[in-house]
């Protein structure tokens, strides 16, 4: 073009500088985040060796000058947890952004149509079944049950919720609520039954990420990646719903198909998160509200800022959870998100929206 | 005469309620060339909305034929549909946090497929789009801020920046008053001239539909009850049986002929409207 016809260019989304910005932060954040959480605990190592063996680990160059505890701690318990966190934190914000636009629901999280209650039913199930340990690919029964259940689960809501006219929005909320109780009295009447298990069962439920370890992350961990990536460059077609599904189909969105791919895609990330980590509320919820008031509702910066933070803020969160001594994640990211949400709340109430 | 833009053929369109079906559309043989400026009137309940939907192909109608450029819609896919015609629904809640300039853009999703960003023909398509619109100065305004004519010429940039060949407008005058009514139509004839688009605008106002539009249709319980220039088409007879409502028909000084609702009077009261059904 030359330069007399050049016009002032248009704003299409977040200038290239502010989205270089709030993921260069993004990313910054999620090592300080992972830094700090291989690097904290009951024994004292030095970054120096932190870094000395993951280089060892992952080149095999360098002589060995730490002790080989320190090597296990490092390697074999801390990374594989902080890489669970990473990418269930970053499953759970992606999905729950995706949801929130998709039901154009704010209250939206990536459990609402019901994977958590499915998980929480196949992996109480395991947890009481007089089997000692059957496993495949590393993971536990537990696991396999847990994702079976949450990917079960969201597909019966779906083929309830989906009619002659499409899968209307308010159906498949209530559709996934009622699937839910229904699931979750069956999950009350096995605590209730749970005898001397009820510990483990009620440890599943609040969600930890201390089950962690490479075989058994090395099946969840690509699934969450695979989903997000796939997430990410569907942005266009997120934003155009959220003009509603009328408007998108004018704009060229299959609205159905969209629904289709969305919902399975962001049940996928939430399953395989939730089989290795128990139920972690409040990440999906709060997150992409966080993130869109800093950064707008622009799905292509939204998607990406809200799998960064997300990723970031799991792994803080479950590094508070192990330096109080070993509570379920779940509990630190309720004591965080809880209030934080309140305060979302009073915000938009006084602001009149 | 060149290709139609559109052709319905014996179009029959219903929702399924309960175990019957409501038919909302009967027969509709309705054609519309290249840069034809329709104006679509019809009591509430008679079927413009839905007529626009079948054009549009978001609603598939229950017998008759379709034809977009001569091809049936049936074969068309929504990306292609959305590349050719645009809509202009009757009202939008525009998503809060976005600016003008970033809705508008939305207009170009059909044109881009998903792993690609923005090019240099998506910035000129929302230019010619916003200026077309005579939205130019609203482009950095929070969609939020915007009144109720500043929004509606926002949703006529949206879609224009689809650079349709078929435009739907639903209604687009009936949340304006009488000067941004008036503002809006001529924009859109510009839009006709400058573009050579096909335009159909759902409009209520008798008055402004006779003097503006060169072709008015008349829908009357999903049928076309007129089809023609707003001489012959916009009768007091054909309005008595579409509306249900008495008008005379009033020369101007300036030699136009509009049509004027008879309003009873509180104490003779005329004959009951009719009902919508």
């Amino acid at each position: 073009m030359s330069a007399t016809t050049a016009v002032r260019p248009i704003a299409f989304g977040p200038s290239l500088g502010r989205s270089a910005l709030v993921l260069g932060a993004g990313v910054a954040f999620v090592a300080v985040a992972a830094a700090a959480a291989v690097l904290s605990g009951t024994s004292d190592i030095g970054i120096g060796d932190a870094v000395a063996i993951v280089l060892h680990r992952l080149t095999g160059i360098g002589p060995v000058t730490w002790p080989a505890s320190a090597e296990t701690i490092v390697w074999e318990l801390r990374l594989p947890r902080v890489a669970a966190g990473m990418a269930v934190g970053a499953g759970l914000a992606c999905a729950g952004t995706v949801f929130q636009a998709l039901l154009r629901n704010p209250m939206a999280d990536p459990y609402i149509i019901g994977p958590a209650a499915g998980a929480s039913l196949g992996a109480v199930t395991a947890l009481l079944l007089p089997v000692a340990t059957v496993g495949w690919l590393g993971l536990g029964l537990v696991q396999l049950f847990a994702f079976a259940g949450g990917l079960l689960t969201v597909l019966v809501v779906f083929s309830i919720a989906r009619g002659q006219a499409g899968t209307p929005v308010v159906t498949l909320l209530l559709s996934g609520y009622a699937v839910s109780s229904l699931l979750s009295a069956g999950v009350a009447l096995l605590i209730f039954n749970s005898g001397e298990r009820l510990a483990a069962v009620i440890g599943w439920l609040l969600g930890s990420l201390g089950g962690a370890s490479w075989p058994r992350i090395g099946f969840a961990v690509p699934l969450i990646v695979i989903s997000f990536s796939l997430l990410l460059v569907r942005w266009r077609g997120l934003n155009a719903l959220l003009l509603g599904e009328s408007q998108a189909a004018h704009l060229g969105v299959d609205v159905e198909r969209e629904k289709r791919i969305l919902t399975g895609l962001a049940a996928l990330a939430t399953s395989a998160g939730v089989a290795i980590s128990g139920t972690i509320g409040f990440v999906g919820l709060v997150v992409p509200h966080l993130v869109r008031l800093a950064v707008g509702p622009d799905h292509r910066l939204l998607l990406p800022a809200s799998l960064l933070y997300g990723a970031g803020l799991l792994v803080l969160a479950d590094l508070g959870a192990r330096l109080a001594g070993g509570i379920p994640v779940g509990i630190v990211t309720a004591l965080i998100g809880a209030p934080f949400l309140l305060w979302l709340l009073r915000r938009s109430v006084r602001a009149g929206r | 005469m060149s290709e139609p833009v559109v052709r319905l053929e014996g179009v029959a369109a219903g929702y399924r309620s309960g175990g019957g079906e409501r038919r909302v559309l009967e027969r509709v043989d309705l054609e519309l060339g290249r840069g034809e400026m329709v104006a679509l009137l019809g009591a509430n309940g008679s079927g413009k909305t839905t007529l626009l939907g079948i054009m549009a192909g978001t609603i598939r109608p229950t017998a008759g034929t379709v034809d977009l450029f001569g091809r049936p819609i049936g074969t068309w896919s929504r990306a292609e549909i959305a590349r050719s015609v645009a809509v202009s629904p009757q009202s939008l809640e525009l998503p809060a946090g976005f600016r003008v300039s970033e809705i508008v853009a939305m207009g170009r999703t059909p044109h881009r497929g998903r792993w690609f960003g923005w090019q240099a023909d998506d910035q000129r398509a929302v230019a010619d789009a916003l200026r077309d619109a005579d939205a130019e100065s609203l482009a950095d305004r929070p969609v939020t801020e915007l009144s109720g004519g500043e929004r509606q010429r926002v949703l006529v940039a949206l879609a224009l920046a689809q650079e349709p060949q078929l435009l739907l407008m639903d209604e687009p005058t009936t949340h304006l008053d009488v000067a941004h009514a008036a503002a809006l139509l001529a924009s859109v004839s510009r839009l006709q001239h400058v573009r050579g688009v096909t335009v159909v605008v759902v409009v209520h106002d008798l008055v402004l539909a006779g003097t503006w539009a060169p072709r008015v249709v008349v829908l009357d319980a999903g049928r076309v009850a007129a089809d023609g220039p707003p001489d012959t088409a916009l009768r007091p007879d054909v309005v008595y049986r579409a509306y249900g409502v008495a008008v005379e028909s009033v020369v101007t000084g300036a030699g136009r002929r509009i049509l004027v609702p008879r309003i009873p009077a509180a104490a003779a009261p005329g004959p009951a409207p009719r009902s919508p059904d």
